[in-house]
């Protein structure tokens, strides 16, 4: 399937959209921008994944990571104000420390990606695969699929518990760190 | 070009994503931005995942785990998120140079 001429043409288009995306997320200075172009970017790799002939991924990522991740994000970017003049730089690597770093990481990778002579099977007919994954699921991979449920359910529990609102803590909002509070808190009980 | 589309060109894709979202994860001060990343990093990890299940012939295996791995990345956004909106409403700021209550 893949040796097509087509099939080129929709794998260049879809990566150019991905990586795209991907570098507005990772060198735009608003805030904001990024988390839009995160869509963007997770869209192009959901187009990868139905080019590799994995459906059910493809729509595992546009229902979780799309609908489900990124809105997330989204509230999050919303809900904290005053976010978008946070700087890009960072102190402690500025972006020629990352540039550098991550093209040497790069060229390392690239290195032992081009060089390794990768074991290729004959080329698969392509299926729908879901009875295949849902097999899997429940045959081979029950167990961790069980213990995903745990994870999952643990996961909620802890940001309930984590972004709880304590009633008493939001009366002094002013007060800049927790450790601070804590002390006003030992004053109130004491007055 | 000519060839088609081999096994290399997904994984150059893939070291691509991964390297967009290392330069993120390091220059980022805003915790959410560095979150992102991470998302980045692990749709890189995933496309590599599917690559070698096509081009190598254990199909499913590959597609699992790229399933468990966006299933775990539902859980740590969730967690990372809710543990950024508890320092912001603490600290009123989530810039990760700003949070440094704990260092010594």
């Amino acid at each position: 399937m893949l040796n097509s001429l087509a099939a080129e043409i929709i794998f260049y288009f879809v990566a150019a959209i991905t990586v795209g995306f991907a570098a507005l997320v990772a060198f735009s200075r608003n805030i904001v921008y990024s988390a839009f172009a995160l869509v963007g970017a997770l869209m192009g790799v959901a187009g990868i994944y139905i080019l590799l002939a994995a459906d059910f991924v493809a729509m595992v990522q546009v229902l979780l990571y799309v609908g489900g991740i990124v809105v997330l994000t989204i509230f999050a970017v919303m809900l904290t104000q005053g976010i978008g003049d946070v700087a890009v730089s960072n102190r402690a690597a500025g972006p020629v420390a990352g540039l550098a770093v991550t093209a040497l990481a790069g060229a390392v990778m690239l290195y032992a990606t081009i060089r390794t002579p990768w074991h290729l099977a004959p080329a698969i007919n392509i299926s729908a695969t879901t009875y295949g994954v849902g097999n899997a699921f429940l045959g081979a991979y029950v167990l961790p699929f069980e213990i995903a449920s745990l994870v999952l359910l643990a996961a909620l529990v802890g940001a309930v518990v984590i972004s709880r609102q304590d009633p008493v803590s939001r009366e002094d909002s002013t007060v800049p760190t927790a450790g601070k509070s804590a002390e006003a808190l030992v004053e109130k009980a004491e007055s | 070009m000519g060839g088609g589309i081999t096994l290399d060109h997904f994984l150059v894709l893939g070291l691509i994503l991964f390297l967009l979202g290392s330069y993120c994860v390091l220059t980022r001060r805003n915790a959410i931005g560095i979150l992102m990343g991470i998302e980045l990093i692990l749709n890189a990890a995933n496309i590599n995942y599917l690559a070698f299940a096509y081009f190598g012939g254990a199909r499913y295996d590959g597609q699992i785990f790229a399933i468990f791995v966006i299933m775990l990345a539902a859980a740590e956004a969730v967690i990372g998120l809710a543990v950024i909106l508890a320092i912001y409403q603490n600290l009123r700021t989530i810039d990760v140079d700003a949070t440094e209550t704990l260092s010594g």
